[in-house]
C-alpha cells in the first residue's frame, strides 16, 4: 500500500529486491557458509593424504556422507558426492547404461524431465538405447498406465523426477516404484532414479520409503553452496564412472574432493531437513494466497500444473497475451526476480517442453510466469508484486498484437 | 599488496553494474518507453497495415502506416507487437526511423535492413537478430496493402 500513488522514479529508490526465483538457485544460508569457511582456508588438505591435515578434511567428507546418508535411509557407502544435481543426474543414467548394457537397451523416463535427464536419454538413443518418453496428464502428473506398458525385459532404468522445477508437480514416487518393484520380480532391473533436486526441502526424502534405487541431490537448491550435488546408489547396483582418474568417491567419480562443498551440502541438507515441515507449512499458505488474488486480479491468467500435488513453493501461470520475457524484464525493472518458460529467453527459440507436454496451446507456453518461493519471502514482498504484477500485465497487454 | 587488493573487493554490487541490463541501453528505453503504439485502433485512419510473425516463435507485430499521397513519404507509422523486449524495442526504433525527418519514401523503406535497425538500437543479442527482421516484413506488408487501400477510397 505504501507505494501505490508514487510515481516509478520514487518506487526505484525505496523499493527492495525480491527475489522470487528460488526453484533456480538459492543463497547460501550464513550456518552453512560457517561451516564451510575452515575447509575453504586452513583445512585445505588433501583427503586422499596421510597426514593429519589430509585426515581431517577426510574425516569430515566422511561425516557430511554419514549424515547425508542418515537423512536419505540408506548407508553412507551409498552416497556419492559429485560436481552437481546435472552431474548426478548423468552419473545415474549414464552409469546404469554402462553398467547394465548386457542386460538390456531400454530406458522410460517422462516427458517433462530435466533437461539434464532428457539430454541424457537423447545422448544414450544416438548411442543405440531405445527410450519411452512418458506422456503426462494436464496437470503433470506422469500417466502410470503408461509407464506399465512401457516396462519390459529390456528395460533398465526409469527414471521420473521427484518434483518438476517449472510447475512443481510432485509425482507419485511411490506408486511408481511399486510398478516397478511388482514387474521386475526377482531381478533388480529396471532400476529406478529420481531426480529430487526440487523436492529437497519441502518433501521427504528417504530413499528406502520411496523405494527409490537412485537419487539425486544438489547444494545449490538448498542454501547449500553451487558446485556440488550428491548421488545415492543403491548397494545392489553397480554405475560405470562417469568421470575416471582416481579412487575418490569409491572410484566411482574421480577428482580431488572439494572439502567445504561437501561440507556445505550436507549442513544445507540437515537443515533444510529440520525445517522442512514448519517452512513447507509457512509456505504453502502464502502460496494459496497469492494464488487465490492472482487469478481474481488478473484477467485471463490460469495456474499451470497441479493445485494440491504441488511444492509448497511453486507458482506457473500463463497471462494470455503477455509474453514472458518482456514480463520478467518489467518485474525486474520493479525490483522482482521471476522466471519463465518463453522461448525468448531459450537459445533453442521453443518455449518450455514441460509446459507444451501438458497440452498448452504455444501461445499459453510463451505467456508463462514461474514465481517460486523461499525462506526470505513474506507476505509483505508478496502483497508488493500483487500490487506492480496487474498494473504491468495492462500495460503489456495494450502494446500488445493479440487482443485477448 | 595482496591483502590490499582483498580488501577492495569488499562487495559486488549487482544493481548498479553496468551490465546488469540484458540488453542495450537504447533497446531498455524503447522497451520501457515505446515510442508511436497504436493504442486506439477503431478511430485510426490507415493507409496500409501489416501483420508478421506466429504465436509458435513468440513475437507478432502488427503494424499501420498513413502515407502522403503526393510524396509518396510514411507520414506515420503507429504499431503494436506481442513478444520480447528486443522485438518490442526493434518495432519502436523502426516506427521511428520512418517517420523521422519528415518521412521516409517507399523506395527507402522497402530497402531498409534489419541490421540498420540493430544498428540504432546499440546492437542485439544473436539469437534476438530475427526480431528486427520481423518488423521489417510487417512493414512491406504494410506499403504493399497501401495500393489497395487507395483504390478502395
Amino acid at each position: 500500500m505504501l507505494f501505490i500513488d508514487l510515481p516509478l522514479k520514487n518506487i526505484n529508490k525505496i523499493m527492495k529486491q525480491i527475489y522470487l526465483d528460488y526453484a533456480s538457485t538459492t543463497y547460501i544460508d550464513p550456518c552453512v557458509l560457517q561451516k564451510m569457511k575452515p575447509y575453504l582456508t586452513i583445512g585445505y588438505g588433501n583427503a586422499s593424504a596421510l597426514y593429519s591435515l589430509g585426515r581431517q578434511a577426510r574425516i569430515a567428507i566422511e561425516k557430511a556422507r554419514q549424515e547425508v546418508a542418515k537423512i536419505l535411509g540408506a548407508s553412507s557407502q551409498e552416497i556419492i558426492f559429485t560436481g552437481s544435481g546435472t552431474e548426478s543426474v548423468n552419473s545415474a543414467i549414464f552409469g546404469i547404461a554402462g553398467a547394465y548394457k548386457d542386460k538390456g537397451n531400454h530406458i522410460v523416463i517422462s516427458k517433462i524431465e530435466h533437461k539434464a535427464v532428457l539430454e541424457s536419454a537423447k545422448k544414450l538413443e544416438k548411442e543405440g538405447f531405445r527410450v519411452t518418453y512418458l506422456n503426462v496428464d494436464s496437470a503433470g502428473l506422469v500417466k502410470l498406465d503408461e509407464l506399465k506398458k512401457a516396462l519390459n525385459k529390456k528395460t533398465i532404468l526409469v527414471s521420473i523426477m521427484y518434483a518438476n522445477n517449472e510447475i512443481g508437480t510432485i509425482q507419485p514416487v511411490k506408486k511408481v516404484s511399486k510398478i516397478i518393484r511388482r514387474f521386475r520380480k526377482d531381478s533388480i532391473l529396471p532400476a529406478f532414479h529420481s531426480d529430487a533436486c526440487q523436492a529437497a526441502g519441502a518433501l521427504s526424502l528417504r530413499a528406502d520409503n520411496l523405494g527409490v534405487d537412485l537419487l539425486t541431490l544438489n547444494g545449490s537448491k538448498i542454501y547449500g553452496p553451487k558446485g556440488v550435488g550428491c548421488l545415492y546408489v543403491n548397494k545392489n547396483y553397480k554405475i560405470e564412472p562417469l568421470i575416471v582418474g582416481g579412487h575418490q568417491e569409491m572410484g566411482l567419480r574421480a577428482g580431488t574432493e572439494n572439502t567445504a562443498l561437501i561440507v556445505g551440502l550436507a549442513e544445507a541438507l540437515k537443515l533444510a531437513e529440520r525445517w522442512r515441515e514448519k517452512e513447507s507449512r509457512r509456505l504453502r499458505k502464502l502460496r494459496n494466497y497469492f494464488i487465490k488474488k492472482t487469478l481474481k486480479t488478473i484477467p485471463h491468467c490460469q495456474l499451470n500444473g497441479h493445485h494440491r500435488k504441488r511444492l509448497p513453493n511453486n507458482l506457473n501461470f500463463s497471462i494470455a497475451g503477455v509474453e514472458g520475457e518482456s514480463l520478467v524484464l518489467k518485474l525486474d525493472q520493479r525490483g522482482i526476480a521471476a522466471s519463465t518458460g518463453s522461448a525468448c529467453t531459450s537459445a533453442e527459440l521453443t518455449p518450455s517442453h514441460v509446459l507444451l507436454a501438458l497440452g498448452l496451446p504455444e501461445g499459453l507456453a510463451h505467456d508463462s510466469l514461474r514465481l517460486t518461493l523461499g525462506r526470505k519471502t513474506s507476505k509483505k514482498d508478496l502483497e508488493y508484486v500483487l500490487m506492480v504484477l496487474p498494473k504491468i500485465v495492462e500495460d503489456l497487454r495494450k502494446i500488445s498484437a493479440i487482443k485477448i | 599488496m595482496i591483502q590490499k587488493k582483498r580488501q577492495k573487493i569488499k562487495k559486488i554490487d549487482i544493481k548498479k553494474g553496468k551490465k546488469s541490463w540484458l540488453y542495450s541501453k537504447i533497446v531498455k528505453e524503447h522497451f520501457f518507453h515505446p515510442r508511436n503504439v497504436l493504442l486506439d485502433e477503431k478511430n485510426y485512419r490507415y493507409d496500409g497495415k501489416g501483420i508478421a510473425g506466429n504465436v509458435l516463435c513468440g513475437d507478432i507485430m502488427a503494424l499501420w502506416i498513413k502515407v502522403d499521397p503526393k510524396t509518396q513519404k510514411i507520414k506515420d507509422c503507429k504499431w503494436r507487437t506481442y513478444g520480447c523486449a528486443s522485438a518490442i524495442a526493434a518495432t519502436s526504433m523502426m516506427s521511428v526511423m520512418v517517420t523521422e525527418k519528415g518521412g521516409m519514401t517507399f523506395k527507402k523503406a522497402i530497402d531498409l535492413k534489419p541490421r540498420q535497425i540493430i544498428k540504432r538500437l546499440g546492437g542485439l543479442p544473436r539469437i534476438k537478430l530475427h526480431c528486427a527482421a520481423l518488423g521489417l516484413s510487417a512493414l512491406k506488408e504494410a506499403i504493399n496493402d497501401y495500393p489497395k487501400n487507395k483504390n478502395t477510397k
